[in-house]
Order: C-alpha cells, then sequence, then structure tokens
C-alpha cells in the first residue's frame, strides 16, 4: 500500500531522517517507538508529505507522492491523518468539521464537470456532455447523513452542532479521528494521538482505534502505549537517530529485543 | 452667550432652510462611501498580499511576489495619504492619459493605501492562528488556498476584528483630506456653509459632531460583530 524507498529528510543541516526504506501492507497495524528526537513524527509526516522528502520516493496507490509535480491533495484524502493536537477546525461546529473535505471534493469535481460540459455544449472541446446525476445539495445531504453515521458510532450525535472548544478532549479526538474516516481513507496515520489527553481520556480513544484495526483498517500510529502496541500492532518500528534500528512482530521485539537501544529503551518504558 | 446662540440660528438657517442640508448630507454620503469602499478594497488587497506573504517561500514566484508585496506595503506606508491622492491625481492619471472623478480618485487611493495597512494586520492575525489548523485542513485532502480562506482566514478575522475597526475608523477620520482633490466631502460641505456668512465656529463644531458619532457608531457596530463571531468559542 505504502512503500517508502530510501527516503531521507534534513532541516537545514540536521539531518533526521538517514535512507529509510519500508512497506506497508494493506491491513497492517504498524507501530512506531523509540526515543524523543528519533524522527518518529518526521517519518509519519513524510509518508503523506506533510514535510516534504528531501529524497527518495513514497509510493502509495502505485504513484511516487514525493514528487513535487503530483497533486498531493488527491492522495492525502486517501490518507488520513490524527494529530497530537487534534487540529479540528476551531471555526466549525463537529458536523463541519466532518462535512468540510468530502463537501468540498464532491462539490469541486462537480463543478468541474460542469464547466466541461459547458464548454462541450459551446463546441469549445470535444464530445458529448456527461449526464449530471448529482446536485450541491444532494452531496452536502449525502455527507450529514454519513457525519451523522460516524457521529453515531462513537456516540457523540447531540454534539453535533457544538463547536470544538466546548469538547473535552478525548471527544475532540474522536472526532478527529472520524473526521479522517468520512473520506474513506485506504490508511490512516497517528501522531502520538493519545499525548495530549488526560489519563481518564486514553482510554476511549485507543478503543476506538481498536475498533478501527478490527474493522481492517490499515494504521501506522507513533505512540508511546506500550499496551496499544502489543495488543493492535502487527509489526513494530523502533527508530533511533533518523533509521529504522529494529522491526519485527510484537511478540519478537517485545519478548526478545535484538539491540542494545532497544533493550534500553524498553527497560525505561516498561516500568 | 448671545452671540453664540445667534450663530448657531444663523448657521440652522443656512442649514435648514437655505439648503445647507443637503451639501452636508452630500458630503455625509461622499465621505462614508470613500471610507467603506476603500476598507473592502483594502480588506481585499491586504487579504491577497497577506496571504502572499504568509506562504511558504519554495517556489521563485512566490519570492518574486512576496518582493513586490513588501515593496508595495512599503511605499503605501511610507507616504502620506495627502500626497498619494496629489500624486494619483495630479502625477498618475495624466500620464496615463485617464479621467476620473474626485471621489473615485478618493476611493482608489484609499483602497490601495489601507491595502497596505490592512495586510500587515491580516498578516498578523495569520500568524496568530494555530498552525495545527493549516496542518488538519491540508490532512484531509484541502489546498493550501482552500485551508487559508475557509480555516485560517476566519479565526485570523476573528483575532484582528478590533484592530480592523480602528482601521476604519482610521479610514473615516483621513477622508477629511479628499478635498485636496475636490471631493465633496463633510469638511468641504461645512467649509462653504462658513464661507458663506465668514462664521466658521459653529459649521466646525457642527463637524467635529458629526465625525465623533460616526466614530461611535462604528465602535458599537464593530462590538456587535465581535459578539457575534465569538460564539465558537463559547462552551456549552
Ligand atoms: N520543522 C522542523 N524544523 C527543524 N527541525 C525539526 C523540525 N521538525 C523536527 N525537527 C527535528 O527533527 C528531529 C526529529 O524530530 P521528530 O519530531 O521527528 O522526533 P520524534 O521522534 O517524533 O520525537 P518525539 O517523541 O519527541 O515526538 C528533532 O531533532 C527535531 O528537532
Ligand atoms: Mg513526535
Amino acid at each position: 500500500m505504502i512503500e517508502v524507498v530510501n527516503l531521507c529528510k534534513s532541516f537545514g543541516d540536521n539531518q533526521v531522517l538517514k535512507n529509510i526504506s519500508t512497506t506497508i501492507k494493506k491491513g497492517e497495524k504498524v507501530v512506531i517507538i523509540g526515543p524523543s528526537g528519533s524522527g518518529k513524527s518526521t517519518f509519519l509526516r513524510c509518508l503523506n508529505c506533510m514535510e516534504d522528502p528531501t529524497s527518495g520516493s513514497i509510493i502509495f496507490g502505485g504513484v511516487d507522492i514525493a514528487d513535487p509535480k503530483v497533486d498531493i491533495n488527491v492522495h492525502r484524502q486517501k490518507m488520513g491523518m490524527v494529530f497530537q493536537h487534534f487540529n479540528l477546525f476551531n471555526n466549525k461546529t463537529v458536523i463541519e468539521n466532518i462535512m468540510m473535505a468530502p463537501v468540498h471534493v464532491a462539490t469541486k469535481k462537480l463543478k468541474k464537470q460542469k464547466r466541461a460540459n459547458l464548454l462541450k455544449k459551446l463546441h469549445l472541446k470535444k464530445g458529448a456532455p456527461e449526464a449530471i446525476d448529482t446536485s450541491v445539495q444532494e452531496i452536502k445531504a449525502h455527507a450529514r447523513e454519513k457525519a451523522i453515521e460516524l457521529l453515531k458510532r462513537i456516540g457523540l450525535e447531540d454534539k453535533a452542532d457544538a463547536y470544538p472548544s466546548s469538547l473535552s478532549g478525548g471527544q475532540k479526538q474522536r472526532v478527529a479521528i472520524i473526521r479522517s474516516l468520512a473520506m474513506d481513507p485506504d490508511v490512516i496515520l497517528f501522531d502520538e494521538p493519545t499525548s495530549a489527553l488526560d489519563p481518564e481520556m486514553v482510554g476511549e480513544v485507543l478503543d476506538l482505534m481498536k475498533d478501527l484495526a478490527d474493522q481492517g483498517m490499515t494504521m501506522v500510529v507513533v505512540t508511546h502505549e506500550m499496551g496499544f502496541a502489543k495488543e493492535v500492532g502487527t509489526r513494530i518500528l523502533f527508530m533511533d537517530e533518523g533509521t529504522i534500528l529494529e522491526e519485527g512482530t510484537p511478540e519478537e521485539f517485545f519478548g526478545n529485543p535484538k539491540t542494545e537501544r532497544s533493550k534500553d529503551f524498553l527497560s525505561k518504558v516498561l516500568i | 452667550m448671545n452671540g453664540f446662540i445667534f450663530k448657531v440660528e444663523k448657521f440652522l438657517d443656512i442649514l435648514l432652510n437655505k439648503g445647507g442640508y443637503k451639501e452636508v448630507l452630500t458630503g455625509l454620503q461622499n465621505t462614508m462611501i470613500i471610507a467603506v469602499a476603500g476598507l473592502l478594497i483594502g480588506i481585499v488587497i491586504g487579504t491577497l498580499i497577506a496571504t502572499v506573504r504568509v506562504m511558504p517561500k519554495y517556489k521563485a514566484t512566490v519570492r518574486a511576489m512576496d518582493k513586490f508585496c513588501s515593496f508595495y506595503v512599503g511605499l503605501f506606508r511610507g507616504t502620506p495619504m495627502v500626497v498619494q491622492l496629489l500624486v494619483f491625481y495630479y502625477v498618475m492619471l495624466p500620464l496615463l492619459g485617464l479621467k476620473m472623478s474626485s471621489v473615485l480618485v478618493a476611493i482608489t487611493v484609499f483602497g490601495l493605501n489601507s491595502g497596505a495597512y490592512i495586510s500587515e494586520i491580516m498578516r498578523g492575525g495569520i500568524l496568530s492562528v494555530d498552525p495545527g489548523q493549516m496542518e488538519g485542513g491540508r490532512s484531509v485532502g484541502l489546498s493550501y488556498g482552500t485551508t487559508m480562506m475557509k480555516i485560517v482566514i476566519p479565526q485570523a478575522v476573528k483575532n484582528i476584528l478590533p484592530t480592523m475597526g480602528n482601521e476604519f475608523i482610521a479610514l473615516v477620520k483621513e477622508t477629511s483630506v479628499v478635498s485636496f482633490v475636490g471631493a465633496k466631502d463633510l469638511y468641504l460641505a461645512f467649509q462653504s456653509i462658513g464661507s458663506g456668512t465668514y462664521e466658521f465656529m459653529v459649521p466646525y463644531l457642527a463637524m467635529a459632531i458629526i465625525y465623533i458619532v460616526i466614530v461611535c457608531l462604528i465602535t458599537v457596530l464593530i462590538r456587535i460583530m465581535e459578539r457575534r463571531l465569538s460564539k465558537s468559542d463559547r462552551s456549552r
């Protein structure tokens, strides 16, 4: 699904990612762990080109999305991302947050179709006008329906018209997760989704993530939650100083870490 | 005291019975048209410039546009409004062979000028919005421009509304120089009433009061808008 080939990333003189290659297959739950500053976030953010890779390729859906000529927005629609600080749109209600991207993408497509049809009618473009079977209202109604369905799934349908500022951290993060689900992504990237939460809210977010995992969603998760890594992860990537130092199944990695660095790291986090 | 009352009566007579109110209304109308149209043009120009100035500077075209915008802002902030009006009216128009009414000239110059000031206000506003908002928009596949227009700028506007109110008030006050290019504003209206009788005390006092009332009204209007826009901050 995602093939990372010789990925390098530098900020100025600081080389943060050093020639990383790996492949993430459909349905995998890849958990990335490692010490602070090892480049976990940077790696994750390179996967959807939130950070432009300095060199190397990210092949997603058969296209190298690291190529600046590619329209990255189209590919990001199929690659959700969940942030440590939620990043919900503060000026939009909960339901608007969820509907925004689907509505925008569909109306943009509709406008393009209408424009093409107009050109064809004026004989400025070849071909017969295509039939248009939808309208902006219909697109919105459909997106709303889907958003409400998603909100019901997390039990927050009564918060549909509330603004994010009135939600708890756990609620915000769950809304952020379903916001990315609204685009029907092929994979979701999580960057420490529970690190900014009060301890009593971590569970509800992890439960939702487990739920997604059970339904077969492909996930790449940077986290310090070792319990989640063991239970849900199908593969652990241990990063250190900009490289993937070690990888394996949770049993292999937690049961029998191979390198000094990973042993040291685990002894610190697993107390 | 009697003298003052006599002057007031004379002023009211000219104002009400000799058609002075028409001049005042035209003046008021022009003053407000110039200030409001200038503000609107300024908002459009200012937002565009601010967007260019906060864009990531990878591409040469963006860097070139940024240079131009910073030159523009420097030019309009570095010279007095009167000078801009005079240069536009007496230098630019003849050179370009164009004819424009005084009010239109004033609107154009006020728009260009406030665009420079508003771009700086807007830039500050955009930078005050959490960068996570842009990332959130980009992560769901919205373009830079769409996220900017629909997510970041609305929040920036909310943050800068009080400053924008001040800019509008400043614009209203600065319209009092448009008579330099012959636009009939409030000042010119009262000046002409006064010069009919060589009696300026009451007309200019009345003018000052009108300006104060306008500024107070704008202040109230901004308050109301702020309250409306802050609805997304309220918890419920
Ligand atoms: N935008 C940036 N500009 C400059 N340097 C950066 C930037 N982002 C990250 N870095 C640097 O890259 C290195 C790796 O950062 P990164 O955030 O990827 O680490 P991390 O493994 O996610 O750490 P943490 O567990 O603390 O989140 C750090 O040294 C950091 O200072
Ligand atoms: Mg990080």
